[in-house]
């Protein structure tokens, strides 16, 4: 195991009468890239803020580089970069401007911004849109060069509040690819998200979290293969609902999500044979995923929220 | 910040040498515009110089031994550091805290909000500093100041911008939306604005509304600048420059709790 950065333990945040964070505790390691997967609402981002430092908990312990966590620690901050979830550029200034300033918060020298600011473009992708206004970048542009931004003191930690919400197939998989060569410099990420496929695809270890309280932890394989069979059989129908009684007679444990009904199983093939059958229906085996282990834990779909 | 409850109530209301980097950050995005910015703050207390100045002047002649224009162009001067100041901290604080997020940004950086909003402040004077700067400028020529006294009416100015600039923060810490503003003004700048011997001596008032005059910043300001820019004797300099001095530190404190009070939740 690599030397733990972060120690949460009965770590608990409140609005008013609202509890957002429920006492939950979670450890990170250096190097790893941890995620948080629950729907709006969860608690993630505040989990995050108060990470970050800039929400101060009410309750619990939470620790960063073995330093106890409040608001406005300028020796924590030096040492993370943050990538909030709305993406707040400064609107006055150029993408290259952005990241100098950036710099100066940091206290980068004149020598070492220069420097900076052309390495980070480069890897942002951005190299030819130094002069641009942030105004004037698509969305995609605009979470890259957040990232790029986050970047500038060279922190050990990166946390990154739902880095890819609303960015198009395209723009994603460049966030994607570029935070997998971040993690290839050894560089901690921290993120949240609510699309599954992220989470399976960039992080070491998440933590599913539902209403502000952990509903377990662990790699995504193991998550997968605790809580749900290997194979999922997804069946539709092209007029209507396929209803539990038409494939009573077949095995597996069945589940109706929407207008589909799916058939959690071990090697389903000969199923799905049985169900290509019939007439009118329409179905798809694929292997187990986050998004059904969210499903057998909380009995609702990851994008439905609260 | 760490430590006994007192101590770090006390260091979290100081800023660090970062707070430079917030003004110049500011500094950088004005001079995109300086042109257009300078026309603007320019514009209305040249008006109001050469309206009064000259149009109201012909009438009034002279307060004591000073030409009316001489008099008023003083009054200008003060009362353009507590507008421009105002102005900055209120409309670009406001959308800068607000709209744009930038606060949060600097947050997320080694910069604190004591950082954060003394170089709101900083820049305040800043620009107070430049407006006042071109309206002597243009006074001069109009032979309403003497040219040496530059080097007094400028720190003037700047200290009255940072009492202004932090008072205005803390307004705009507290605001709910830019309508809010209007009543900030209505009922403490315009009066200011007024009644603090901008356009005549405040010993004209009756004495219970001189007394209540007497504890405006501006008032101060006032009485430091028509003199100082004049090259006349001031009198009671420190006691004019606590009060402002005072006023300032008092802002800037609240405005530092209430910033923070409503970003960092």
């Amino acid at each position: 195991m690599h030397p733990t950065i972060i120690v949460a333990s009965n770590l608990t945040k409140r609005y008013g009468e609202t509890v957002v964070v429920d006492g939950i505790d979670f450890a990170v390691g250096q190097g790893e890239c941890f995620g948080f997967l629950g729907p709006n609402g969860a608690g993630k981002s505040t989990t995050m803020r108060m990470i970050m430092g800039l929400t101060p908990r009410d309750g619990g312990r939470l620790e960063v580089f073995g330093r106890d966590v409040i608001p406005e620690d300028s020796v924590l901050a030096a040492q993370m970069g943050i990538v909030p979830q709305d993406n707040n550029l400064d609107t006055d200034l150029e993408v290259g401007e952005n990241l100098d300033v950036y710099c100066r918060y940091f206290g980068l020298s004149a020598r070492e911004r220069e420097e900076k600011i052309e390495q980070l473009l480069a890897f942002a992708q951005l190299s030819d849109r130094r002069y641009t206004p942030v105004t004037k970048l698509s969305g995609g542009m605009m979470r890259r060069l957040v990232i790029a931004r986050a970047l500038v003191a060279q922190p050990k930690m990166v946390i990154l509040d739902e880095p890819t919400t609303g960015l198009d197939p395209q723009a994603r998989h460049l966030i994607w690819q570029r935070l997998a060569k971040l993690r290839e410099t050894g560089v901690t990420l921290l993120l949240t998200t609510h699309y599954m496929e992220e989470a399976a695809r960039l992080c070491d270890r998440l933590l599913i979290l539902n209403r502000g309280c952990i509903l377990d932890q662990g790699s995504p394989e193991e998550l997968i293969s605790r809580h749900v069979e290997p194979e999922v059989l997804e069946i539709w129908n092209r007029d209507g609902m396929p209803s539990l009684e038409d494939f009573a007679d077949l095995p597996g444990r069945k589940e109706q999500v929407g207008d589909t009904l799916t058939i959690h199983g071990f090697q389903l093939e000969t199923v799905r044979q049985l169900v290509v059958q019939r007439a009118g229906y329409a179905c798809l085996l694929r292997p187990a995923n986050l998004e059904d282990v969210f499903l057998r834990l909380t009995g609702h779909d990851l994008r439905e929220g609260l | 910040m760490r430590g006994p409850t007192w101590m770090v109530f006390w260091k979290g209301l100081i800023p660090s040498y970062r707070f430079v980097h917030v003004w110049r950050r500011h500094f950088m995005v004005w001079r995109k515009t300086a042109m257009a910015s300078l026309a603007g703050s320019l514009g209305e207390p040249l008006l109001y110089l050469l309206g009064l100045g000259y149009g109201l002047g012909r009438f009034v002649g002279a307060i004591g031994e000073m030409d009316y224009m001489v008099y008023v162009a003083s009054g200008i001067l003060a009362s353009n550091s507590m507008n421009t100041a105002t102005f900055e901290a209120i409309y670009g604080g406001f959308t800068r805290m607000t709209r744009q997020n930038t606060f949060h940004a600097m947050l997320a950086t080694p910069l604190t909000v004591a950082d954060v909003v003394a170089g709101e402040v900083a820049w305040a004077a800043t620009r107070s500093l430049i407006s006042g700067g071109a309206i002597f400028l243009v006074g001069m020529v109009l032979g309403a100041f003497s040219p040496g006294s530059v080097l007094m009416v400028l720190p003037v100015v700047v200290l009255s911008g940072l009492a202004f600039g932090a008072m205005a923060m803390v307004i705009t810490a507290i605001s709910p939306g830019y309508d809010f503003f209007l009543y900030y003004f209505t009922l403490v700048t315009t009066p200011m604005f007024l009644f603090c011997g901008v356009f005549y001596p405040v010993a004209s008032l009756p004495p219970l509304v001189q007394s209540l005059v007497g504890v405006l910043p501006l008032t101060h300001v006032v009485a430091l600048l028509r003199p100082v820019a004049n090259a006349l004797p001031v009198l009671d300099v420190g006691f004019h420059l606590a009060v402002i001095v005072a006023y300032a530190l008092v802002a800037f404190t609240v405005a530092v709790a209430l910033v923070r009070r409503r970003i960092i939740v």
